[in-house]
């Protein structure tokens, strides 16, 4: 990848963090952890890979995205909004009564949104669906699904994974978000999901691995998935920081993962942000 | 006779035929004898899920957010239970447009025992917003169900019975309206309400009734939701009392749906035969009708009782 694109990437990973720093603070509450934890991932996937049109959320032939850990829905939000689906203003009403922006992704009140969500492990079963649908309409789309790795502890997950390899030609690419925090602490320590690589293997998945917060990194993976989609389905791996950018977060000083946001720390966390990146920022009145 | 699943067969065979993009979805039922025929009529629009009823959920729902029609079948007990959180992030929250029909539903699993039977699946389904529940009486009634489901943009879920049912109307096409109820009896004395396999029940009750002199008017709610109010409602006018009759758990079911409606609308005495809130054993489903109080005979004395209680 060139300097340029990088930085670039880096710039639109930024901004986004810090939306979602601000609307986790005006809110109060949501999922900072594992929302700041997916950033470059999805950074990577709406500017670099989908084929999408914001201005015609609806075009049927678009790449779909299935968010299975919609718990970090604030990233997706400030995803949407950063890629042109809805205006910047709707973050800050995240949360709240009527908000087009619901404390879990509901899909018919945002646009951009593909599939439904909040209950956690449903990912993959609907990304086949979507699949199969977009094979019998001919159409050349691709679905990503992005899991979490504690979710990965549902059972109908594996329910599903084991049915993909049979749908055919299809092309799902699953992301897994490996933070390695759930709601109550370390994944490994309340339910090991390891070895992971052996487990899609052993479902006839095609692993890939990546440092979640490595632009070139996340460029070879994707471009691995891609080259094998006519094939069958693949999962990257993607080994992030909980709560990266944001040193109480990543230290889990904020408590995991639904952390108490406030004014204050809002306030601390975009001057971390800043001062990282040499302030380019922009600033904003909340 | 046939079963209401056979209905559900013949229905779904001619909306697939008008609809290109009605897929079926299974888990494992090829023993069943609906799934050949459209297996061999519509090859590649069936898809065996197989034993899993919550992948195979969540597979109708992708399909469905791509524009395709998804009918899903499986057991009744199985459907409703095991993939119920499914049913309610991925169908009935968003609102798609599914069928779900759970077959070997209420006593007609029989001799499979407790754990296939389901008497709970009403009242579960009926408890999701957006989510209608239909539950045909006979085959006619079970195939016209599917495309007056497809005419409905929701999720709806079918309820079918394994076990032949005799017809209940000789018209095929009598007002079987989503939000309707198929009026089969005019009366004036009581005000029956039945669905599934004791609508018949209920028109063998009427006839027994009316020789003890008294004039019962039977409704066939297979709509349980919606609920025919307006014209339950008007039928409680005229008698002012009344039973309904259901193949399910006394709490949660069509019973509870009337009674309510009664309550705060037109408080009547209502009463109700269903099982009351136990599981069943193995039996054959005739015996086990039988045993759990689900025939004529339970629905004549409890009109003769709400009969008794009506106000004059």
């Amino acid at each position: 990848m060139k300097t340029a694109e990088r930085r670039e990437l880096e710039g639109l990973a930024l901004e986004v963090r810090k939306d979602i720093v601000r609307m986790t603070g005006v809110a109060r509450s949501g999922n900072i952890g594992s929302s700041l934890s997916l950033v470059d991932i999805l950074v990577y996937l709406y500017w670099k890979v989908l084929r999408i049109r914001p201005e015609e959320p609806h075009w049927p032939a678009r790449d779909r995205v299935v968010l299975s850990k919609s718990h970090a829905c604030p990233a997706l939000y400030a995803v949407l909004a950063n890629r042109g689906f809805f205006d910047r203003s709707e973050l800050w009403n995240f949360r709240r009564l009527g908000a087009m922006l619901q404390g879990h992704p509901e899909m018919v009140r945002t646009p951009g949104v593909d599939a439904p969500g909040g209950s956690v492990g449903m990912g993959i079963g609907i990304a086949n669906g979507l699949m199969l649908a977009s094979g019998f309409d001919g159409l050349d789309s691709r679905v990503f699904c992005i899991l979490g790795d504690g979710e990965l502890q549902e059972g109908s997950i594996w329910e599903s994974a084991m049915k993909t390899p049979d749908l055919g030609s299809g092309k799902i690419i699953a992301l897994v978000d490996m933070n390695g925090m759930q709601m109550n602490g370390p994944v490994k320590d309340i339910r090991n999901i390891e070895p992971l690589r052996e487990k899609f293997e052993s479902f006839r998945w095609t692993v890939a691995e990546a440092d979640g917060h490595d632009f070139d990194d996340l460029e070879g993976a994707f471009a691995l998935a891609l080259k094998r989609a006519d094939e069958g389905p693949s999962v990257i791996l993607a080994r992030t920081v909980p709560g990266k950018g944001f040193s109480l977060a990543e230290k889990g000083l904020l408590g995991y993962p639904s952390s108490p946001m406030n004014r204050e720390r809002m306030e601390q966390a975009l001057r971390e942000m800043e001062s990282a990146t040499g302030g380019t920022g922009k600033g904003e009145d909340l | 006779m046939k079963s209401t699943l056979e209905g559900f067969g013949e229905g779904l065979l001619e909306a697939a035929r008008e609809r290109k993009d009605l897929i079926l979805l299974h888990a494992d039922m090829d023993a069943v004898p609906i799934i050949d025929p459209f297996v061999s009529n519509f090859p590649g629009r069936a898809i065996n899920c197989g034993v899993s009823e919550q992948d195979m959920i969540m597979t109708a729902a992708g399909l469905a957010l791509g524009g395709k029609t998804p009918v899903v079948l499986s057991w009744s007990a199985f459907l409703t239970t095991r993939a119920f959180d499914q049913i309610r992030t991925c169908l009935a929250i968003p609102g798609l447009q599914a069928i779900l029909a759970g077959t070997h539903a209420g006593l007609s699993a029989g001799e499979e025992g407790v754990s296939h039977q389901m008497n709970q699946d009403i009242a579960l389904m009926r408890s999701l917003p957006n989510m209608s529940v239909l539950v045909p009486a006979d085959a006619a009634s079970s195939s016209v169900s599917v495309s007056l489901s497809l005419d409905h943009p929701g999720p709806v879920y079918l309820r079918l019975g394994a076990d032949r049912v005799p017809d209940t109307c000789t018209d095929r096409n009598a007002d079987v309206r989503a939000g309707s109820g198929r009026l089969l009896r005019e009366g004036d004395g009581i005000t029956i309400c039945a669905c599934g396999i004791m609508v018949h029940e209920a028109l063998k009750a009427a006839e027994i009734l009316s020789q003890q002199g008294i004039s019962a008017e039977v409704i066939d709610c297979f709509s349980i939701k919606p609920l025919p109010s307006q014209q339950i409602l008007a039928s409680l006018r005229r008698t002012g009392c009344c039973v309904v009759a259901e193949e399910h758990n006394l709490i949660g079911g069509l019973g509870e749906a009337v009674a309510s409606l009664s309550a705060s609308e037109n408080p009547v005495p209502v009463r109700c035969v269903a099982i009351s809130d136990r599981y069943g054993q193995s039996g054959a489903p005739r015996e086990l009708q039988e045993y759990y109080g689900l025939t004529f005979r339970e629905i004549v004395g409890e009109s003769a009782q709400a009969w008794s209680m009506r106000r004059r």
